[in-house]
């Protein structure tokens, strides 16, 4: 019990800080393409550091913004939905592992909030639950806009979630387990002679580009972000102001955080570096360098951070790079192009594995 | 297939804008080179060259002994289009065939930096060259610009 409220803790603070950044590196990495700075004013003690307390300044603003609640609209569900929104965009973050599970005595500690052996299960259901906060804020605000707004993200959300369910199953074939630490553990193997890894990417390079695409357009964010549509509609947060439009805004980035973390747990070997064993590195070349579980965990989780990184500044590109979908392009993408995409690909891993046994 | 290679060039344009301002900021910042490769000016610090034509805000000379060149002669008060000069002239103790300004005011709210009060002045007594571009105050009736303001911009 203690561990559990020590470990949600100490994730859940590291995905805020690391939430919080994703808003900076998303402002200064716009700002550069577009060959401008981005936010470099915010100053503590004379320090600007070239932006590196703007989110903390971003925060603060949120937090002390009148938080106006219009007349009219559905006070429930009105209250609900920011809190939906954010709640289950950040509670499957707990299910992923940040590092190998620690033996202690006789008992194994996993080190993710919640080390259960249907991590996929539950990541995805919960990402499904997400929606509710979307419909509810565009429902409960009362709102033409915003209900139009709840109305869009419900229906690409459950569209893409087919799609999205559908390439994670070639990867489960391959990696048959639905415990996400089980599938990083199996991804620490290697094949052509011991040098590339059996990461997701290069078993299941289609299922990686169908998880992705859908990843994004169930994150809401450009180019899928017809339920905001900033120029026509806003979307389903028209109404909100304050700290409650501040939790869709972090929830927005939260899932963005976890979009990668996923990406980065099912094809990118998740917290290990390639060569590193639970006994240290083992170099195809020959070398090793050993190390205590400790440093190997710590070692773990600066990699995962630095892959996390690296996709979320991918995602961001993306964000920063594609006009926004049409409607109707963007459910002939889903339906016509991802579902089929991702059934041919179950049915060529099915046979390739079935021809390999 | 091909439009998602078209997308992936989108990618490469944007991730080339990107590193390479990355790269010429990251040396701009730490001070080993002066091309910053970005567009932006950081404005209070760093300001724009203004056109030596430009018209802003306006002051009124004064002549050598020190008085004011304007005669309050009105000119400028209608040849603007805004109506925003509003003048209230006296006789001059000292000169008793001139007269000079007792009240010179132009209402900057209402101005549109047009420069006919300039070209009308037949003394030159009043210049729009000053290349301030600030012009925001709290208060409307800040942006009233007497003598006072004219002449000690
Ligand atoms: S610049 Fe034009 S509008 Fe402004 S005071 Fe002179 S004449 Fe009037
Ligand atoms: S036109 Fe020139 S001299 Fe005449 S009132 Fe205006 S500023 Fe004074």
């Amino acid at each position: 019990m203690v561990w559990a409220i020590v470990k949600a803790v100490v994730v859940f603070s590291w995905a805020l800080v690391t939430v919080l950044y994703i808003t900076l590196l998303e402002r200064k990495e716009s700002a550069l393409i577009q060959d401008r700075i981005g936010a470099n004013r915010a100053e503590v003690l004379g320090l600007r550091l070239n932006g590196f307390f703007q989110p903390f300044a971003d925060a603060l603003k949120m937090f002390f913004k009148e938080d106006y609640i219009p007349p009219f609209v559905d006070r429930p569900f009105y209250m609900l939905a920011p809190l939906f929104a954010l709640v289950f965009a950040l509670v499957p973050v707990g299910a992923i592992p940040l590092a190998d599970s620690v033996k202690i005595g006789e008992r194994v500690v996993s080190l993710s909030v919640i080390g259960s052996n249907v991590g996929v299960v539950l990541v995805l259901s919960l990402l499904s639950l997400g929606i509710y906060g979307v419909i509810l804020g565009g429902y409960g605000s009362r709102n033409k806009y915003g209900l139009v707004g709840g109305m869009r993200a419900t229906a690409q959300v459950i569209s893409y979630e087919v799609a999205l369910g559908l390439s994670l199953i070639g990867v489960l074939l391959v990696f048959p387990s639905l415990d996400l630490n089980e599938i990083v553990h199996m991804q620490n193997r290697y094949i052509l002679g011991g040098w590339v890894p059996r990461w997701g990417i290069f078993l299941q390079p289609l299922a990686a580009v169908l998880f992705l695409i859908a990843g994004m357009a169930e994150n809401k964010r450009v180019p899928f972000d017809l339920p905001e549509g900033e120029s026509e509609i806003i979307g389903y947060f028209l109404e909100y102001s304050g700290m409650k439009f501040g939790m869709f805004f972090v929830a927005d980035f939260v899932e963005v955080l976890l979009l990668a973390a996923l990406f980065t747990t099912f094809f990118l070997g998740g917290y290990n570096p390639p060569y590193l064993f639970p006994d240290g590195f083992h170099f195809p070349w020959g070398g090793s360098w050993l190390l205590s579980p400790v440093w190997v965990r710590v070692v773990q989780f600066i990699t995962f951070n630095i892959k996390l990184w690296i996709m979320v500044w991918f995602l961001l590109l993306v964000r920063w790079t594609y006009p926004r979908y049409r409607y109707d392009q963007l459910m002939d993408l889903g339906w016509k192009n991802l579902v089929p995409l991702s059934i041919v690909n179950i049915i060529i891993t099915a046979g390739i594995m079935a021809v390999i046994k | 297939m091909r439009l998602f290679w078209e997308a992936v060039k989108g990618l490469r344009v944007t991730a080339r804008h990107l590193l390479r301002n990355l790269w010429k900021f990251s040396l701009y910042y730490v001070g080993l080179s002066k091309d910053k490769g970005v567009v932006t000016l950081e404005y209070p610090e760093e300001r724009r060259e203004t056109f030596p034509r430009v018209r802003l805000r306006h002051r009124l000379l004064r002549r050598e002994d020190g008085r004011l060149r304007c005669v309050a002669c009105f000119l400028c008060a209608t040849a603007c289009p805004a109506r925003c000069i509003y003048i209230e002239a006296e006789e001059d103790p000292d000169h008793p065939l001139e007269k000079k300004p007792r009240q010179f005011v132009i209402d900057l709210g209402k101005c549109a930096y047009c420069g006919f009060c300039v070209e009308a002045c037949p003394e030159d007594a009043l210049r729009m060259d000053l290349h301030i571009p600030e012009l925001a105050e709290y208060n409307r009736d800040d942006l009233l610009y007497d003598i006072e303001k004219l002449t000690k911009p």
